[in-house]
């Protein structure tokens, strides 16, 4: 690259000739040093879940290297994935995760293309509004809207409180601003004369949208997906302020509750069970990377 | 149904009337699909924020109306002060760590070629990835007062035992050090695609004119980043604000109080505490600072959609 080869040496004048691709050569050696550092720092707490999970709890508390594992074994992972509450967690948050992110792209999608094609009074204060929500934190919300359950329960006798679908409306509160959002953004960016061409065709508002803008916004719907599931999956106050019973607790919350038992703390299934709840967003990263950073990018996420 | 109202073959025909219904018709169809959004946004979230304002005015068993009552008592108490401080101080500077570390490694990475920058960027953005409720249960770990594997590299070489979370001032800079750790790989991705867009000729331009590596930082790089450092930063503020996971998961709040931070604490005044107007008027003390950010940041947007 052309900025790498000027002098990293500052601002010297007498340049002689060589010098341009040993500097370069220097600067990238020192760039690969740095990066690597940063990658330690970065890559430090998952690596030690997973060497804190091989342990056995014997081993954990032993005064040998933490950073290093002597006997590896997979109890912890045995005991969790056979443990009927473990797997009630990862199943409810799998339920939730999935239903938000059908409801989400549903509502955001549909929303998405109105706002975007479609103008109808206030169409553009709407699009604004929906920009001002997604900056509103849950820290702000979760208070009134736990009285306001409470008072739906004296009046309908719907308990909403300590259920796991309550956070089937919740969740969308977090997620479809943004999706909303990003999917205004793809579906500006689509030419017109498409739109137009598709019209003079025949096609109704919603064969344009199923048969125009659905699949050549599909790089944005996925990362609208991606971004609602990695959020619906990694919410922690919701359900912590809104669900209790342990049948009823999603994944995060339930490591902390029932694997934190007073202050004996069973470290090895602890890291186990982070681990494990960390996989399926780590998963769809690996597999769809260029996607999820493309809507991190696109709509400046929350950061 | 939906097609037929929009058969624009027949509107040439049709008189000015027919063209006008069909105007209508097409406002009403992207109102009905708007509606979902609409409903969503006003029964769960204008309408909640509304109420919290309500809500806070009310006395601890909600029966009596007392004004600012809750506020003026939270002015009086030392604690809520402490948490304004605390709250900024966390914001602030983890905001300014993100972005100074995120620039660098976006640097970094930027320098590198083209064909591994890709493996190096999907490794730095993991910590992003994790689930911050997770990632924190990590770093708990190593913190851990008896079995820290921090404390133990630090024995081994020699440094005392830090009190990680156990101190203060230490448990201030480890919830700090987690915000970083978790927000600063947002802030490379988000930079690293803005150097790719800052024109290479420009860079050549100045290497000819014999500027030097800080002067190219300094008057090129910075300058055409402006605008995604300044949004990133304000969304960033927003977030570590308003954050609750972490700071809930790595110390609630203790010891003494002396790590809680708007959310936090509004969670264990209002829903712990059983004080929930109380714990409305502690979170709405985070509008002032969310609504500053926000006017900037709807500004950017603004001005950056009517340049395009």
């Amino acid at each position: 690259m052309a900025n790498t080869a000027v002098s990293v040496g500052g601002p010297t004048r007498q340049i002689r000739y060589g010098s341009v691709s040993r500097d370069r050569k220097r600067a990238l050696i020192w760039s690969y040093v740095f990066l690597v550092i940063f990658a330690i720092f970065f890559l430090m707490p998952p690596v030690y879940m997973l060497i804190t999970s091989l342990k056995t709890s014997a081993e954990i508390s032993a005064i040998t290297n933490p950073w290093w594992v002597y006997n590896p074994t997979l109890e912890n992972y045995v005991s969790l994935l056979t443990s009927p509450e473990y797997l009630t967690f990862f199943w409810n948050s799998a339920m939730v995760s999935i239903i938000v992110v059908t409801i989400t792209m549903v509502i955001s999608v549909l929303a998405a293309f109105a706002l975007a094609r479609m103008r109808f009074w206030g169409s553009a204060t709407l699009a604004t509004g929906v920009f001002l929500t997604y900056l509103i934190p849950e820290t702000l919300l979760f208070i009134p809207l736990f009285k306001i359950f409470a008072f739906v329960n004296e009046l309908t006798g719907i308990e909403l409180i300590n259920n796991w679908w309550v956070l089937l409306f919740l969740y969308p509160t977090l997620t479809v601003p943004f999706c909303t959002w990003i999917m205004i953004g793809y579906f500006a960016s689509i030419p017109k004369e498409l739109d137009e061409a598709a019209l003079i065709d025949g096609a109704g508002w919603m064969q344009t949208l199923t048969k125009i803008f659905i699949p050549v916004a599909l790089p944005g719907i996925i990362a609208a997906t991606i971004f609602a599931f990695t959020v619906s999956w990694a919410q922690f106050l919701y359900p912590l302020a809104f669900t209790t019973s342990t049948d009823q607790l999603v994944l995060p919350v339930g490591i902390i509750t029932t694997l934190i038992k007073g202050d004996v703390f069973n470290w090895g299934q602890i890291m186990t069970g982070a681990l494990l709840g960390a996989a399926p967003p780590l998963i769809i990263y690996a597999f769809l990377m260029d996607y999820y950073i493309a809507g991190l990018t696109a709509g400046a996420t929350k950061g | 149904m939906v097609d037929s109202a929009i058969r624009v073959g027949t509107a040439n025909g049709a008189a000015r009337g027919g063209l006008h219904r069909l105007m209508r018709r097409k406002s009403t169809i992207a109102f009905f699909m708007a509606l979902p959004l609409i409903a969503l946004l006003a029964a769960l979230v204008a309408y909640p924020a509304g109420y919290a304002v309500y809500l806070a005015m009310l006395s601890k068993s909600m029966e009596r109306f007392v004004g600012f009552g809750n506020f003026t008592f939270l002015f009086g108490r030392d604690t809520f002060w402490q948490v304004v401080y605390q709250s900024c101080l966390f914001a602030i500077t983890a905001v300014v760590f993100k972005a100074i570390i995120g620039f660098v490694v976006a640097h970094f990475v930027h320098n590198i070629p083209a064909k591994g920058q890709r493996k190096w960027r999907g490794m730095l953005l993991v910590p992003w990835v994790i689930p911050p409720a997770m990632s924190t249960l990590a770093w708990l770990w190593l913190f851990d007062p008896s079995y820290s594997a921090f404390n133990w590299v630090f024995d081994h070489i020699g440094i005392g035992r830090v009190p990680w979370l156990g101190e203060a001032a230490w448990a201030r800079f480890s919830v700090i050090l987690v915000n970083v750790w978790i927000g600063a790989p947002f802030f490379m991705i988000m930079y690293l695609a803005a150097l790719k867009s800052v024109p290479d000729q420009l860079y050549e331009a100045a290497a000819i004119d014999g500027a030097s590596w800080w002067q190219r930082i300094w008057y090129i790089t910075l300058p055409m980043m402006r605008n995604i450092i300044a949004i990133t930063a304000l969304f960033s503020l927003i977030v570590t604000f308003a954050n609750f996971d972490i700071v809930r998961v790595l110390t609630a709040g203790g010891p003494l109080d002396y790590t809680h931070i708007f959310g936090t604490w509004a969670f264990r005044v209002g829903i712990e505490g059983g004080d929930i107007p109380l714990g409305a008027a502690v979170s709405l003390f985070m509008v002032p600072i969310l609504a500053v950010a926000a006017i900037f940041i709807l500004r950017d947007i603004t001005r950056r959609g009517s340049e395009v």
